[in-house]
């Protein structure tokens, strides 16, 4: 076990800029952890420690120069592969994308190169983010370091099991329906998805672009608002940015302050469908708040139970669309047809397209086609809008009585590798209590809340605020970190098996 | 189906197709702007670039990539919208129109669907003898144009029996402005030339906004032309109460002589298979310019669904009142109000002034005018000479490389006597030569009038005494006879006197003036 890989980011910045560790030297030990463990988690897609090395001696080179850096600068970090990276592969998982090089970099890996963190390489999701579990990869399935027999979450299961298990301080993860929060409560991790508009969505593959949001994957709170306030912001590529500072993140986390704060809990996130186990950790999480002077109400916000439906109506259509593009006639993969001795554009398409999603993609590329028709629009998409109304409106009314709301973040702990892989249903409902941010625009985050008596295994709280108001996820997030800490005297992590390269 | 056999489709006399049926109209325009950069990135929209060097992620619709509006386009597009009468929408969306196609990156157009930028407007539109119709203009909406497909092999240069394709992404994201008229009826008979005199008035009210070169030999304006053809109403019926027919849309009308044409090609077709008892399909068919027909396209069955929904990666559009405003007062004086204007200015009969017009050369009048030509002057060189070569040569006056100045400085070295009519024109060809401006190549070629008094006076003296006959009749009062006395003259001063001059001198020596 290596020691630089088991600090945070906020300590290898400081370890940094005293000039106790150098760039290099911390980047190393992440790769060098990377070819130890990855073997068995399968986090990463494609590893870059060429680009990475040359990224951390810059940085060394700069702060030899005296010159001002972030305070994130050396601090390397994982990418999800659904984000345009220049001269890096990225494949969203899938088969059709398989050797594309994009020739220009997402606004969040811009900002990160910019800000001076080495990108390690790219972590494994489900295909085109459509899936729970990161076993709809095409490239194989990412393991849960907690027991690598089980999921780590998804579709963002590879930068949560990559900064689980000590391969990366950081990543970035992106959420549609909650693929960065799920698979944060089920690694033991914190996960941030912002308010909508917070992080400029250019360069970042659209699942469905009117809830996509790109967001810190961390192992603490005050690191995801580190690393946040680099990837926030005004981006004038991305006409849904929103055109306002960032929220102080970083100040709320360490200020860490639930006094007098009202806090919601959401009578229809919880309750029936809900591990018990998720459920206890849960509730002594928000015995600590009100231990620590938050008020506690339970508030009711009735349209959430029709989330589920509507959003599965609204990003199949958005995605049936979105992934239109890829058709084998300009980039990826091209796959002619069989017996076709001439094959127009036409057959190489479906041709391609065949060969190239998956069943999950093509199962949601049907959904949505057929949600979008002529003659089924209004019943399907225009009415699920209609729900998402009634969703923002319900979020509207609740925050108008607290601050805050929470829940629990996945209704269960994580399951084992292919259990729900033929109940798509079972799937979909891991994304119960996270969903309604997506519709609403809300931001949300997960930190954990402890392990299972029943199983072991890491279960998380989600806190949710008002878009815009971000800083209080921090602050509240914070707050329950600390006292949790002081109930585990060690951080959850340390709690978790050690991984050992195994048939190295 | 396979485009190997081209039916040949039966026609009906058009007077004869007229007694039965009664044609409805409407016109679809596509108008690609002129702004810097494409619609939804920062490329550049210049035609004729080098294949795929106009490009970028947004408009090769690379994944990951997103637009961002052209707010120069949707000023365009409202000001096309005020010009033709529209209302302009205060909140509206772009909208994906889904389908596969090579030439489109993302296999969805961003467009507007329901919610247009302008509805509900109109144009008045002045066919040749004068009389105006109104049409009525259902909308205009934003989108991006595609890239172009080239097939390569085969005869047609059609996808049929092509080797294989490219494809120029240069075009695609440029600017469009899809014009859209309510069902043209009432016109009848007249319908081709309805059909063509909308396109020309729209022509013109779009060069009049600057906001697209309207060139529809390069596609920046483009037009489908929908016919139908209903039952004439029978007695005591209005004929609006007789249904629609089914319409069919042409594509691929690149002149103003091909809207009426293929209008009328369409009149004539359609009244031949209603005539046979059989329906007319819906469908897209194609113009062809050389051989006059419309052929079958593609079957727009009911199946084809666009799946359109509000695009996502884009936020409303929502101009306020005081941009709307603002751009209202930058609107151009509407076109028939000027040409009345011009007309008076310029003391042209309605003939004269119509010719111009139709010449297209209403803003090189001005000009010319403007640089201190005479308004007879100007409309002389510019629908005579130029024209006539113009023609003659298959080329267009605007490529003659001869500029309003040119004709101004031209017309004031004939009105102060340095130059005649016979040595302009021979200036005019040294200046389509590229030799310089008229007074250069009026300077290089020694071209002037002789001033000399004497030299006239005695070729005057000699012609007179060498034709003593029409001398004879001129005395006598024939002054028409002095005609031949005067070409004689020009001669002996070989071209390079003042024919007025000349004539007087006769005149005066002979007692007939």
């Amino acid at each position: 076990m290596n020691d630089i890989t088991r600090h945070s980011a906020a300590e290898l910045s400081h370890a940094l800029a005293t000039g106790e560790l150098s760039a290099v030297e911390v980047t190393t030990a992440h790769l060098e952890r990377i070819a130890e463990v990855d073997g068995e988690v399968h986090a990463f897609l494609h590893v870059d420690g060429e680009g990475a090395l040359a990224a951390a001696r810059r940085v060394d080179e700069q702060r030899a120069a005296g010159e001002e850096l972030h305070v994130l600068a050396g601090v390397p970090i994982a990418v999800k592969d659904v984000l345009a990276t220049r001269g890096l592969p990225t494949t969203c998982g899938s088969r059709i994308l398989q050797g594309w090089v994009p020739p220009y970099d997402a606004t969040v890996v811009a900002r990160l190169r910019a800000a001076g963190l080495p990108v390690l390489g790219k972590t494994n999701m489900d295909e085109f983010a459509m899936g729970s579990s990161t076993e709809h990869s095409a490239y194989g399935p990412t393991r849960n370091p907690w027991d690598l027999d089980r999921i780590p979450g998804g579709s963002g299961g590879g930068s949560s099991a990559a900064v689980a298990a000590f391969e990366a301080p950081l990543a970035i993860g992106t959420d549609t329906g909650g693929s960065i929060r799920p698979p944060a409560a089920v690694t033991g991790t914190v996960g941030v998805k912002p308010t909508y508009g917070g992080v400029s969505r250019y360069g970042l593959v659209a699942l469905a672009s009117s809830l996509d949001q790109a967001g810190p994957c961390t192992r603490s709170v005050l690191d995801a608002a580190l690393l946040h306030s680099v990837i926030g912001g005004h981006d004038p590529m991305d006409s849904t940015s929103i055109d306002a500072p960032v929220p102080p993140v970083v100040e709320a986390a360490r200020r860490a302050d639930v006094q007098g704060l009202r806090v919601g809990v959401v009578r229809e996130l919880g309750g029936e469908g809900y591990q018990a186990g998720v459920r206890q950790r849960f509730e002594e999480a928000v015995d600590l708040l009100v231990g620590a002077g938050a008020e506690v109400v339970e508030v009711s916000c009735p349209h959430f139970d029709y989330a589920l439906a509507a959003y599965y109506l609204i990003l199949p259509s958005e995605a049936s669309s979105n992934l239109a593009k890829f058709d084998a006639m300009r980039y990826g993969l091209r796959v002619l047809p069989a017996g076709v001795d001439e094959p127009s554009a036409e057959q190489v398409m479906a041709a391609t397209r065949d060969a190239g999603f998956g069943d999950e993609v093509k199962r949601r590329i049907i959904l949505g086609t057929y949600a979008l028709s002529s003659g089924y629009y209004d019943a399907y998409y225009g009415q699920a809008q209609k729900v998402r109304t009634l969703i923002a409106r319900d979020f509207e009314q609740a925050f108008q009585q607290v601050d805050v709301l929470v829940s629990p973040t996945a209704p269960t702990t994580a399951f084992r590798l292919g259990d729900k892989l033929d109940d798509p249903m079972s799937m979909y409902l891991q994304d119960v209590a996270t969903i309604p941010a997506n519709l609403a625009g809300v931001p949300g985050m997960s930190l954990p809340t402890g392990v299972t008596d029943e199983d072991g295994l890491p279960a998380g709280i989600q806190v949710l605020a008002p878009a815009m108001k971000d800083d209080r996820l921090y602050g509240v997030g914070a707050a329950l970190e600390r006292l949790l800490l002081e109930k585990w005297g060690a951080p959850l992590l340390a709690h978790a098996p050690v991984l050992t390269a195994k048939g190295a | 189906m396979t485009g190997t056999a081209t039916a040949v489709d039966e026609v009906v006399d058009y007077d004869e197709a007229l007694r039965r049926y009664d044609p409805v109209l409407g016109l679809e325009v596509h108008v690609e702007l002129n702004t810097a950069t494409k619609m939804f990135c920062g490329c550049a929209t210049a035609f004729g670039a080098d294949p795929n060097t106009q490009v970028c992620p947004v408009c090769l619709g690379l994944p990951g990539a997103l637009p961002v509006v052209n707010e120069r386009a949707v000023e365009s597009a409202i000001r096309i919208g005020l010009a033709l009468n529209c209302q302009i929408a205060q909140w509206c969306r772009f909208a994906r129109k889904n389908y596969f196609y090579p030439d489109m990156p993302k296999n969805f157009q961003t467009s507007q669907y329901d919610e247009p930028i302008a509805f509900e407007g109109h144009l008045d539109v002045e066919l040749e003898d004068g009389e105006v119709f109104r049409v009525l203009i259902e909308r205009a909406h934003m989108e991006e144009d595609t890239g172009k497909s080239l097939h390569i092999g085969g005869a047609t240069g059609r996808i049929h029996g092509a080797d294989h394709s490219l494809v120029d992404y240069n075009r695609a994201g440029i600017p469009l402005i899809e014009i859209v008229t309510k069902p043209v009826t009432g016109v009848g008979e007249r319908a081709p030339e309805v059909a063509r005199a909308y396109v020309a008035a729209l022509r013109e009210l779009l060069r009049a906004l600057q906001v697209s070169d309207v060139r529809m030999e390069q596609g920046s304006l483009r037009c489908d032309a929908n016919v139908s053809l209903r039952a004439r109403a029978v007695d005591g019926q209005a004929q609006d109460d007789v249904p629609l027919g089914t319409r069919t849309e042409t594509k691929n009308v690149n002149s103003l002589r091909s809207v009426e044409r293929a209008v009328r090609f369409e009149i004539s077709r359609q009244a031949a298979v209603l005539d046979a008892g059989r329906p007319v399909v819906q469908e897209t068919r194609h113009w062809h310019e050389d051989t006059g027909v419309t052929t079958s396209g593609r079957v727009k069955s009911d199946a084809e669904d666009y799946r359109y929904f509000p695009e996502p990666d884009l936020v409303p559009v929502a101009p306020s009142r005081e941009t709307v405003a603002q751009l209202r007062a930058t609107l151009p004086e509407p076109p028939g109000l000027r040409r009345k204007r011009l007309q008076g200015d310029w003391g042209y009969s309605d003939l004269e002034m119509r010719d111009v017009v139709n010449a297209g050369a209403v803003e090189l009048i001005e000009e010319t005018v403007d640089a201190g030509a005479t308004p007879a002057a100007a409309r002389k060189w510019w629908t005579g000479e130029l024209a006539r070569r113009a023609n003659a040569e298959g080329r267009s006056v605007e490529d003659f490389g001869v500029t309003p100045s040119h004709i101004a400085e031209l017309d004031g070295l004939v009105r102060s006597g340095r130059l005649n009519d016979s040595m302009a024109r021979q200036v005019l060809d040294g200046v389509m030569g590229g030799e310089g401006t008229p007074t250069e190549v009026a300077d290089a070629r020694g071209l002037t009038l002789v001033q000399d008094e004497g030299a006239l006076e005695a070729a005057v003296d000699k012609v007179i005494a060498a034709n003593p006959d029409v001398a004879e009749k001129v005395r006598g009062g024939k002054v028409q006879a002095a005609g031949a006395l005067i070409g004689q003259v020009m001669k002996e001063m070989r071209g390079q006197a003042d024919a007025g001059k000349a004539r007087q001198l006769i005149l005066d020596r002979l007692g007939a003036a």
